[in-house]
């Protein structure tokens, strides 16, 4: 039966949330006779069609926050503390942009987050206008850091650098194993994120020696995952790529194991569900051994790892935006030490030349080339047991691949 | 966990060509059943639309909402009291039967004075309302419940039919004909038949139209209670789940005949198998166009559907 | 009425908004009031089919999509001049109006059937543009930031104001135009009773044609501005139901078939949401929550929207001796 867990679950995600309003409410009496606190826009998607994804990441933002303030504020601008401006970007480009001239209007030093590449691009355009920074979140599209704004930074890897990430390590899982998977069908939303997806894989995976088979496309949402499975059973491919939203790949997993379908392996790139405890938590069989490549923390990093406990134990599900926000208010309150002002110019300039490594993800010093942050890169995951583990690259994997999935 | 290696590695045999744009003959049966077993379900969620329709002539903006929000009741049963969603029924019913029936006389009724557009304003109001409700109390994680029989199927030896889902065509079929039954053989459907017919000379003999009004609207979403047991063993539901089903289902509609219970049954089973085939054929995205092509050209040419009267 | 004192009441509401840019200073406020404009415009075009000829459309985004579309693939691809490319915009939107129209009046689909086929003709719209390759397909259109006036896009948020106040001035004036010509007369007789009007001699099928075109041109209008103004497209957004809703919703909460409904429509409501949303504070979706019900008990208390409640409060107030007659959806302005 289901875990009777719950309710209580429920209760402690009010206390949870209870904590940290107070937590927001109480830190402007922490202020003592201190510099002005510096306003920074925290946007996110909290309502409609992204929510739950927008606060996600809002929790690993105002964590940071927190963080930082704790630690002593900005040093360099005498321990000013940070303060949150948060925007709701209404899971839409005009919401998000309307958000921005907000905070603009508060006289926030530069905004943090966005979440969807299509929020991403609007809202990265009006804050252009003012000079405004923008630290960019997940946003995969590359048409964001492409337009040759000055005030946009992402600090995720895009789409080319997960797809081509997602490639390597492929052939590098599968030749380890002696090559036991060669043939491919591909499963993709048919959105921004599945479609472009989809059309990199089918070009670049038969130069890697794999033959894909098919190529499904569904839309967001779909009612009904019995014809892709349905076709997969029909190709038997050695592997199925699946790039969809969480809903939709719940429902193709379910069908899949109802159709007793079982490929080699599933390797997702940038899926919502696959890397999602809701998922493995709910659907231990399904989710079992599935990989994905897609963000995530640094398993191996002390920060990331109290990070992890503490939310968890507040009752939220562990899901990459909250480290990715986390690493880039950091990464913003670096550049504001080093700039040692709030100057939009200064700041920019800061946050282009940042070397920092202070983050909590799987990346590198961060080293930004024309607001591509080229020291960042997805890594390979897994679902063992009841976790998920990074396992690849070696030097940030705690567990190593089980390919192919055993009979 | 149990899989049959030695079925997949016979059929492996039968696949002659990969590429192939043809797809062999128990493809598409699978397919057709598929059709015809996601079909019912449409047609559930349907016929509260075409009641509604049919006798109050109102387009429910809300039916979708509505739908979401019995899923979720369906959730809460089984997360806190471990009721199963086909036992969940039993209350669920009852309960959304009150709730439309208290939506339509208290809420939409009163609100709307009669007009049109206004009961489409009302509608739509009730339905961010509901889907921000909902947003608000159980955020907007996708939820999902499992329950022991989710995997198990019917072995067809070509095809492996799931269980939920055989089972929710078979209750979809029951309660389409219990409402026609309703519908053609009791007092309160007679009076609901007069209301859809003359509202005038219906209220002239002395029958209470806001009663029956809400009446109907009570039972439009004791079916959406019914289609919400029946989907969440196999599908998931966030706060804006129900939508997925909406525009299907005035596709159905508008097939089968604004306020046909015959015509929603059978044009929901239609409209499943076409979706499902256009699906295999064009792909799962373009193949939603088939569903539309057949609306429009329903609409253009046979406007009162197959099983409707001429408004 | 003289032809001055019809048109002054617009001229005056119309030099009233030009002021705002001059005396807000507030980007915040001069962008949100860019947004409830372009949303006017598209109101303004759902009025002129749905107020005056009682068609109601679900799916205006068919047109506003069209001339989004338009405008934005004919800069970015052709390299034409973005004022150009929204001319263009309009005349493929009105003509996208005029192939719906023609289709679904021909046979004779009026009320919920005319409502759900073009709900219908939007969502292929949605699918195709999302699916096609011209389109950017899933990608969507991206315009360049290139602040130049001549290139559409200004140094100041309030330069946009202004367009598209002048835009929103165009609709009005040409609503109130149409609702003063004889083809207005044939239109409101056409949503009254269309048998009856069949009988005086009008061709139902012309009317209701010239009136969809010209509805749609005018959505159309408002999808160019979109585009222009946020510089990117996809086809939720384009295509999307958001917009055929607001088009809807916005006369119809501010006076259906009237001048200035779709305008105060589309404020109210514009307002309404951001109010809410800052009111109801943290708990994601409570603001809208709040929205939607204020949205029923408006309807509830305002029956016939706000230009026509503001009417009855104004003949109570000036005559108040005399009861009201019960209100019904005939607007203030509709005379």
């Amino acid at each position: 039966m289901f875990d009777p867990m719950k309710p209580d679950r429920r209760t402690i995600l009010k206390t949870g949330a209870a904590a940290f309003a107070t937590g927001v409410v109480a830190a402007p009496l922490v202020l003592r006779a201190q510099p002005a606190a510096i306003k920074v826009g925290v946007l996110q998607p909290v309502t409609g069609a992204l929510a739950h994804d927008g606060q996600q990441g809002r929790i690993g933002a105002e964590l940071a926050i927190r963080d930082i303030n704790a630690g002593g504020g900005i040093k360099s601008l005498g321990g000013a503390k940070l303060e949150m401006v948060f925007g709701d970007a209404k899971s839409t480009p005009e919401g998000g942009t309307q958000e921005v001239e907000r905070m603009q209007g508060e006289g926030v030093v530069a905004v943090v987050g966005g979440y969807a590449s299509a929020i991403c691009l609007a809202t990265t355009q009006a804050a252009a206008r003012y000079d405004l920074p923008y630290v960019v979140d997940v946003g995969v599209s590359d048409q964001i850091v492409r337009r040759g704004l000055k005030n946009t930074f992402r600090i995720a890897p895009g789409f080319g650098t997960c797809a081509t990430q997602a490639l390597d390590n492929l052939v590098r899982i599968n030749d380890a194993a002696g090559k036991p998977a060669r043939t491919v069908v591909l499963i993709h939303e048919d959105g921004l994120f599945g479609s472009g997806l989809a059309k990199l894989l089918q070009t670049e995976l038969p130069k890697r020696g794999f033959e894909v088979l098919e190529t499904i496309a569904h839309p967001t949402p779909t009612r009904d995952m019995s014809n892709v499975a349905l076709q997969i059973r029909a190709k038997r491919p050695d592997l199925v790529i699946p790039s969809s939203y969480y809903g939709e790949y719940v429902l193709l997993a379910r069908t899949m194991q109802q159709q007793r379908i079982r490929p080699k392996a599933i390797y997702a790139v940038l899926n919502g569900a696959a890397s999602n405890f809701r998922f493995v938590k709910e659907f231990p069989e399904a989710a079992n051994l599935m990989m994905d490549c897609n963000h995530w923390h640094d398993p191996r990093n002390p920060k990331a790892i109290a990070l992890r406990k503490e939310v968890e134990a507040r009752g939220a599900f562990w899901t990459y935006n909250i480290p990715l926000n986390y690493s880039a208010m950091l990464f913003l309150a670096d550049a504001l030490e080093r700039a040692k002002s709030t100057d939009r110019a200064a700041v920019i300039e800061a946050l282009a030349a940042s070397t920092f490594d202070g983050h909590i993800m799987p990346y590198g010093p961060t080293k930004f080339v024309d607001g591509t942050n080229t020291g960042a890169a997805p890594v390979n995951l897994q679902v063992q047991g009841n976790d998920i583990k990074v396992i690849y690259p070696d030097m940030f994997a705690d567990g190593k691949p089980v390919f192919p999935m055993p009979a | 966990m149990p899989f049959a290696s030695a079925a997949r590695a016979a059929g492996r045999e039968f696949i002659s060509n990969p590429v192939a744009p043809m797809f062999s003959p128990e493809i598409v049966a699978t397919a057709v059943l598929n059709g015809l077993l996601t079909g019912a379900v449409y047609a559930l969620v349907a016929l509260g639309l075409t009641l509604v329709y049919g006798v109050l002539h109102i387009i429910n903006f809300a039916h979708g909402a509505l739908l979401t929000a019995a899923m979720f009741a369906v959730l809460v049963l089984k997360l806190w009291l471990g009721l199963d969603p086909y036992v969940a029924m039993v209350p669920l019913v009852p309960l959304f039967f009150i709730i439309g029936y208290a939506l339509q006389r208290f809420v939409i009724g009163p609100a709307s004075h009669g007009n049109d557009a206004n009961i489409l304003l009302v509608t739509l109001g009730l339905s961010i309302l509901i889907e921000n409700l909902l947003l608000a109390i159980f955020r907007s994680d996708t939820r999902t419940i499992d329950v022991p029989y989710a995997f198990m199927s019917i072995d067809l030896d070509f095809a492996l039919l799931a269980l939920p889902r055989v089972i929710a065509f078979g209750v979809s079929v029951v309660v389409a004909a219990a409402l026609w039954a309703l519908l053609a053989l009791t007092d309160t459907g007679k009076a609901i038949r007069a209301v859809a017919k003359e509202k005038l000379g219906a209220a002239l003999v002395g029958i209470d139209v806001a009663h029956v009004y809400a009446v109907t609207f009570g039972l439009g979403t004791a079916c959406l209670a019914v289609a919400a047991c029946l989907l969440m063993p196999t599908f998931y539901v966030s706060p804006r789940a129900g939508g997925a089903f909406v525009f299907v289902a005035f596709t159905i509609v508008v097939l089968g005949g604004m306020g046909s219970i015959p015509g929603a049954l059978i044009g929901g089973l239609f409209i499943g198998v076409v979706e499902s085939l256009s699906g295999l054929y064009f792909g799962e995205s373009l193949g939603q166009i088939g569903i539309f092509a057949i609306f429009i050209a329903i609409l253009l040419f046979r406007p009162t559907g197959l099983f409707g009267a001429r408004a | 009425m003289s032809r001055v004192a019809a048109y002054l009441p617009i001229a005056a509401v119309v030099a009233l908004a030009a002021v705002v840019p001059l005396v807000v200073t507030s980007n915040t406020v001069i962008n949100f009031l860019v947004f409830t404009l372009i949303v006017a415009v598209a109101a303004q075009g759902w009025n002129l089919l749905g107020g005056y000829g009682g068609q109601y459309s679900f799916g205006h985004a068919a047109f506003f999509g069209t001339g989004a579309y338009v405008t934005a693939l004919l800069q970015t691809q052709a390299g034409w001049n973005p004022w150009a490319t929204v001319l263009l915009g309009i005349l493929a939107g009105a003509a996208v109006g005029a192939v719906i129209g023609f289709l679904s009046f021909r046979s004779g689909l009026r009320g919920s059937y005319f409502a759900l086929i073009t709900l219908a003709f939007a969502e292929v719209f949605r699918i195709l543009a999302n699916a096609a390759g011209i389109t950017g397909g899933a990608a969507g259109v991206l315009i360049r930031l290139d602040v130049r006036p001549e290139n559409f896009q200004f140094a100041s948020r309030g330069t946009f104001f202004w367009v598209g106040l002048a835009v929103v001035a165009i609709g009005l004036v040409l609503t109130r135009a149409i609702e003063r010509s004889r083809f207005g007369a044939h239109l409101v007789a056409v949503r009254e009773n269309e048998d009856a009007a069949r009988a005086l001699g009008v061709d139902p099928l012309r009317v209701k044609l010239l009136a969809i075109t010209l509805s749609a041109g005018l959505t159309a209008a408002s999808g160019g501005l979109y585009a222009q103004y946020f510089l990117f497209l996809d086809a939720g957004i384009a295509y999307g139901a958001w917009i055929s809703v607001e088009a809807l919703v916005a006369p119809i909460i501010g006076g259906i078939g009237t001048v200035f409904g779709p305008l105060v429509g589309a404020v109210v409501l514009q307002g309404l949401g951001h109010l809410t949303g800052h009111l109801a504070g943290e708990i994601p979706g409570i603001s809208l929550v709040v929205f939607g019900a204020l949205l029923i008990l408006a309807v509830a208390f305002a029956p016939d929207g706000a230009t026509g409640m503001a009417g009855r409060l104004w003949r109570r107030w000036r005559r108040p001796a005399t009861p009201t007659t019960t209100p019904t959806a005939t607007g203030g302005e509709r005379c």
